[in-house]
C-alpha cells in the first residue's frame, strides 16, 4: 500500500459510482485493547456487504475521510492513511496508526470478496 | 477395553502464531523427542491488525502471509501436520460450537494423541481462543473418560492465578529457546515490532530469556 493520493483515490472511487459494488468495511483498535491497556475492545465490520453507490468522495488533508452516498444511506469512514488498487481491481483503503497497526481498512470490489 | 492413545501430540488453537507465543518451546521440546506433532489452526488470522512494520500487508493478503509465515514456524517448530479448520478470525465464537467439536472429535479419533495442547475457556482473553478451547474440551468430553488424552490449557488473563491456582505444569524452555525466537521471527507480520533494539542475539538478552525461559499451562479437569 502506498500514502494515499486525493485525486488518484477520488478517480478510482468514480468508477463505483452509479453500480453494484461489495463492500469490507472495518474499524478496530485491536482485540487486546483492554487486556494491555485498560481500555475498551471496540471494533466492528461487514464484509461483503452489497451497496449501490450514489456519490463517491475523498476528502480532508491526511488523514482522510471517505462518503460513499449510497441508494438507501450511507457509509462513511475516517483516518485512512494508504491506499492501493489490487491485481483484481480492487480499491483497498485502510489507516494505520503510528506503529503500523491496521486501525480502519474500507474496500470495495465488484466482485464478492473470498 | 479402551482404546490405546499414542505418543502423538495435538496442538488446537485458533491464530497463526499462538502456537508459537504460547506454547513453541513446549512443542519443540516433544518434536526433539521424536513425538510426532499434528497442528490444528482454526483461521488464518486474516483479521490481524499488524501488518508488519514497515507495512507489508493489507486486508486482503493478510491471510496468505500469515498462513505462509505459519508454515515456515511449523518447519522450525517440527510440526510436521498442520491442518486449518477454515474458521475465520474473529467469528468462532459465532458458529456452532458443536459443529467445531465435531471436526476435532474427528481428528482425535483419527490420531489418538496422549496430549492435547489448546486454550483455558474463559482464561484466554481473545474471544476466538476463548470458544476453540471450548470447542476442544468439548470434543474430548465425548470420548470415554479412560480414552481421553491429558489437555496442557493455555491461560492468559491477568487474574489467571485467581481463578485457576498456580499453574499445574512449569515448562522450563530455555534449552530451545533459540527455537523459540526462531518461531517467533517466522512470524514476521506480527513480531518483527518485538524485536526492535534486539539483535541477532535476542537469545543472550536476559531481558528476553526472563520473559520467554518458560511456558507454563492449567491442565484442564474433565
Amino acid at each position: 500500500m502506498e500514502p494515499i493520493v486525493k485525486e488518484k483515490v477520488q478517480s478510482i472511487l468514480e468508477r463505483f459510482v452509479h453500480q453494484e459494488a461489495y463492500l469490507h468495511l472495518e474499524t478496530t483498535n485491536g482485540a487486546y485493547a483492554a487486556h494491555h491497556r485498560g481500555g475498551l475492545n471496540a471494533g466492528a465490520y461487514i464484509r461483503n456487504g452489497r451497496i449501490h453507490v450514489e456519490r463517491a468522495i475523498i476528502a480532508g488533508n491526511g488523514p482522510y475521510r471517505v462518503g460513499l452516498k449510497i441508494s438507501q444511506g450511507w457509509v462513511y469512514a475516517e483516518g485512512l492513511t494508504d491506499w492501493e488498487v489490487d491485481q483484481k481491481g480492487r480499491l483497498l483503503l485502510a489507516g494505520h496508526d503510528q506503529e503500523g497497526h491496521l486501525a480502519v481498512a474500507m474496500e470495495l470490489s465488484r466482485h464478492p470478496f473470498e | 477395553m479402551a482404546a490405546r492413545l499414542n505418543r502423538h501430540l495435538l496442538v488446537v488453537l485458533p491464530h497463526p502464531d499462538d502456537e508459537t507465543f504460547g506454547c513453541a518451546g513446549t512443542i519443540l521440546l516433544h518434536s526433539r523427542d521424536h513425538i510426532p506433532v499434528t497442528y490444528l489452526c482454526g483461521t488464518k488470522g486474516e483479521m490481524g491488525r499488524n501488518m508488519g512494520k514497515p507495512v507489508f500487508a493489507n486486508r486482503e493478503t493478510l491471510g496468505k502471509i500469515r498462513e505462509k509465515e505459519l508454515r515456515d514456524a511449523c518447519r522450525v517448530l517440527g510440526i510436521e501436520d498442520l491442518r486449518f479448520l477454515g474458521l475465520r478470525d474473529k467469528t468462532i465464537e459465532f458458529e456452532d460450537p458443536e459443529v467445531i467439536a465435531d471436526k476435532i472429535e474427528e481428528v482425535l479419533r483419527e490420531i489418538r494423541p496422549f496430549r492435547v495442547l489448546t486454550h483455558y475457556p474463559g482464561q484466554a482473553v481473545h474471544p476466538d481462543h476463548d470458544a476453540l478451547g471450548e470447542a476442544t474440551i468439548r470434543a474430548i468430553r465425548r470420548l470415554p473418560a479412560e480414552e481421553r488424552p491429558e489437555v496442557y490449557a493455555h491461560a492468559i488473563t491477568k487474574n489467571r492465578e485467581e481463578v485457576l491456582g498456580p499453574p499445574d505444569v512449569v515448562v522450563d524452555i530455555r534449552e530451545v529457546v533459540e527455537g523459540k525466537i526462531a518461531a517467533i521471527r517466522a512470524h514476521r507480520s506480527q513480531s518483527e515490532q518485538m524485536f526492535e533494539g534486539l539483535g541477532e542475539n535476542a537469545a543472550s538478552d536476559p531481558k528476553f530469556r526472563e520473559r520467554w525461559g518458560n511456558e507454563v499451562f492449567w491442565r484442564y479437569r474433565f
